[in-house]
């Protein structure tokens, strides 16, 4: 079901808190404190959904931002297709821009909140000229049912919806642009299961329908196995594991990705160590 | 709650003994001629050292019933009906020097929005800093200690360093910690912790639960846990509470809830909690279908009725009112939904959890089969234990499983 490959990331590397000049001046060592991503590798596929997890810290939100340059990386390369996203300017960083979207772990980030949902969505639409945005009820009726939402949300402004269904919005702002590419930053975390198990499903839709690679970030291990075909885990801003979903969460080879495992609540209480 | 509190001799004191005890609870916005009602009718008892969890669709309106704890709903949100009783005193009506004493010294709370709730152009360090001088009324050298060492507490590395730091130079993890830092930094009676894990990964998650449990062994703390995540509830709480569309419509001892729901939303809840066995073969849950009810929608009878796979004509009569599960085992905690039997086991139950039919839209009713299935079971189940199964709502006629679809094989 995977195609070929689409999102090509090759030796990232993001440093934060030291200018670089003091950098260079400083050893080695040192400046390894604070690299936030560290010399990341790795690629998305067409069709495929990648599962993102890690320690609080690891990098995984920044690495996310570096895709798509809301944090520039200070080395390494990022290929969208046949294009270099990292040299990319102007009308060209647009437009890979709208081809990678990314849903952030903060809703708010991408919601004005000054705008009803309704105008947002079609606001994002008619930029980017997407088919069907001529028609604005249309259009945003159709995304909010994408996402699982009733058409009276249009009407709202972010601050009057739930936690749940400012998310639900804001990865169907991310859609109304039509991408190639999803980065989800613990994009259905703050959903209920019933919601969540919904969009998980929206997002294989998505894979297979459409045919969109998805960078999936999570905390929890359990909803990573429920989309993804790969699994990479994040440690002090490395990817120390990438491999088979099947087989980097039933047989981890790295020792990082055995005690995240280990961690994992398991939703049966019966099992767990006596909290009484 | 309330109907439980009513109906049995002796648990009516239980509420007395309550450190917190809300009921009859609305949240209302929008024209007082047209209201937007947000939550409906929310009872929930919590004692001294409690940790129970409160669980839910999203917009059930479970922030909301927080916030009214804290009395800190804004215009034009308002609670139009119910009471928050604390340890005796009705917060309602508190003045609000008695408000800003409680706020400041009896309950904290962490928002399910840490990117909103600190201050970005302050430091870290000054946030608690000005906690600890306002609640606690450390001077200056002493809340700049206190301030590192709870940092240490929640597992913040080099805490010195931290205290200095901006909110936008930490992680999403190390925010919520901080926020935990600050709700706990004037040891509370009760905390309101509403997603206090939602962004963290499993390691600091499981650090989290763990101070959640040390503070409440140690300071005795009780916890409001709201939390999407039913690993997070089983592994801490004592009771959960479900929402609903506003209102609270199954409550009892996790391990109940969790093996034997016995309210259908909490049931088809439970069967969508994510589990790692899907590991390497994603497979697509079926939800729950339709739409969550609009805060327009009046419903007549059971909120859940448009979306419930068991529903039958007469639940759009039956009133929203919490029956004991089990009316000789008060414990076992109460329930909304007068139709029985409904289900039988856990989500995981080899009969009732087996992958619904991809074609088969679940709307209602249940497929005769797995009916016919359940009923079986529950038949048996009863007849070991001697329990009839009969579940009489006063003054409310119980709704019986029509009998062609019992007998349907
Ligand atoms: N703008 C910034 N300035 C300084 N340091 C930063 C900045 N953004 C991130 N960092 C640091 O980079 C590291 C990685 O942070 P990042 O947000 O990518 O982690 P994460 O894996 O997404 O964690 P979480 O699971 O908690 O969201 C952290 O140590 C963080 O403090
Ligand atoms: N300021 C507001 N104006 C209008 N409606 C509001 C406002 N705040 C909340 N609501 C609505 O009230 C309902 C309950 O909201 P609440 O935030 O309590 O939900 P929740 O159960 O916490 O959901 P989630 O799990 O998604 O956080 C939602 O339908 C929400 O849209
Ligand atoms: S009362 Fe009827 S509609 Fe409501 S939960 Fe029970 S079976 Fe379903
Ligand atoms: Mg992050
Ligand atoms: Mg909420």
């Amino acid at each position: 079901m995977t195609g070929e490959p689409i999102l090509h990331v090759e030796g990232v590397t993001k440093t934060f808190g030291m200018r670089r000049t003091l950098r260079e001046r400083v050893g080695r060592a040192e400046a390894a404190e604070h690299r936030a991503v560290d010399d990341v590798s790795f690629t998305v596929g067409r069709g495929e959904i990648l599962g993102l997890a890690g320690g609080s810290g690891s990098g995984k939100t920044t690495l996310a931002r570096c895709l798509i340059r809301l944090v520039e990386p200070d080395s390494g390369a990022v290929r969208l297709g046949d294009d270099d996203v990292l040299a990319a300017k102007g009308a060209d960083l647009r437009e890979l821009r709208r081809r990678m979207q990314m849903v952030f772990q903060d809703p708010y980030a991408s919601l004005n909140p000054r705008m009803t949902v309704g105008t947002a969505l079609h606001e994002a639409g008619r930029v980017h000229r997407r088919p069907g945005s001529e028609d604005a009820d249309r259009f945003v009726t159709e995304l909010l049912a994408r996402v699982h939402l009733s058409p009276t949300i249009a009407a709202r402004r972010p601050r009057e919806l739930s936690g749940g269904q400012r998310q639900r919005v804001a990865v169907a702002r991310a859609l109304a642009v039509g991408p190639e590419v999803l980065i989800a930053d613990e994009a259905v975390s703050a959903l209920d299961v019933s919601v969540q198990a919904q969009l998980l499903n929206l997002f294989l839709d998505l894979r297979d329908e459409l045919g969109v690679a998805i960078v999936f970030v999570a905390h929890q291990l359990a909803v990573i196995a429920e989309v993804a075909d790969r699994v990479a885990i994040m440690h002090q801003g490395r990817m120390v594991e990438i491999g088979d979903a099947g087989v980097v969460l039933r047989d981890p080879q790295h020792e990082y990705t055995r005690a995240l495992l280990a961690a994992h609540p398991h939703p049966d209480p019966r099992g767990r160590a006596g909290v009484a | 709650m309330t109907a439980v509190a009513q109906d049995l001799p002796g648990v009516a004191d239980a509420t007395t003994d309550a450190l917190l005890s809300v009921d009859g609870l609305r949240v209302e916005f929008g024209p007082a001629d047209a209201p937007l009602v947000a939550v409906k009718d929310v009872g929930l008892t919590i004692a001294p050292g409690e940790i129970v969890g409160l669980i839910g669709e999203s917009g059930s309106g479970k922030s909301l019933t927080c916030r009214s704890i804290m009395r800190l709903i804004g215009a034009p949100g308002r609670v139009t009906a119910g009471t928050v009783d604390f340890e005796g005193r009705d917060v309602l009506a508190m003045s609000s020097k008695e408000l800003r004493d409680f706020r400041a010294h009896d309950v904290g709370m962490i928002y399910q929005d840490p990117f909103s709730s600190l201050n970005p152009v302050m430091r870290i360090g000054d946030h608690l800093r000005e906690t600890l001088r306002a609640n606690r009324g450390m001077s200056k050298a002493e809340a700049r200690a206190e301030g590192i060492a709870l940092l240490e507490r929640v597992g913040i590395p080099d805490p010195e360093r931290r205290y200095l730091s901006y909110p936008h130079e930490l992680s999403g993890g190390m925010r919520q910690r901080v926020m935990i830092a600050l709700a706990t930094a004037s040891r509370p009676r009760l905390l309101l912790a509403d997603e206090p894990t939602t962004a963290l990964d499993v390691t600091t998650q499981a650090q989290i639960l763990d101070l959640l449990t040390d503070m409440r062994r140690e300071l005795g703390m009780a916890v409001l846990v709201v939390s999407h995540d039913f690993g997070v509830i089983a592994q801490v709480c004592d009771r959960v509470c479900v929402m609903y569309g506003g209102h609270v419509v199954e409550t009892g001892p996790v391990e109940r809830i969790y093996a034997d729901p016995q309210h259908p939303y909490t049931k088809a809840l439970l069967d969508s909690v994510p589990d790692m066995e899907s590991a390497g073969n994603p497979v697509r849950r079926e939800g729950i279908p339709g739409y969550p009810p609009e805060l327009t929608d009046v419903l007549p009878g059971c909120v859940f009725a448009p979306r419930c796979a068991h529903a039958r004509p007469g639940c759009t009569s039956v009133p929203m009112v919490l029956q004991p599960v089990d009316a000789a085992a008060p414990d076992a905690g109460s329930t909304a939904c007068p139709v029985r039997p409904f289900s039988v086991g856990g989500p995981f139950d080899p009969v009732a959890g087996s992958p619904p039919d991809p074609v088969a839209v679940p709307v209602s009713p249940q497929p005769a089969a797995a009916t016919a299935a359940m009923t079986a079971a529950e038949t048996a189940a009863r007849a070991q234990t001697g329990d009839p199964g009969d579940l009489p709502a006063p003054g409310e006629a119980r709704i019986t499983q029509p009998t062609d679809q019992e007998s349907t094989r």
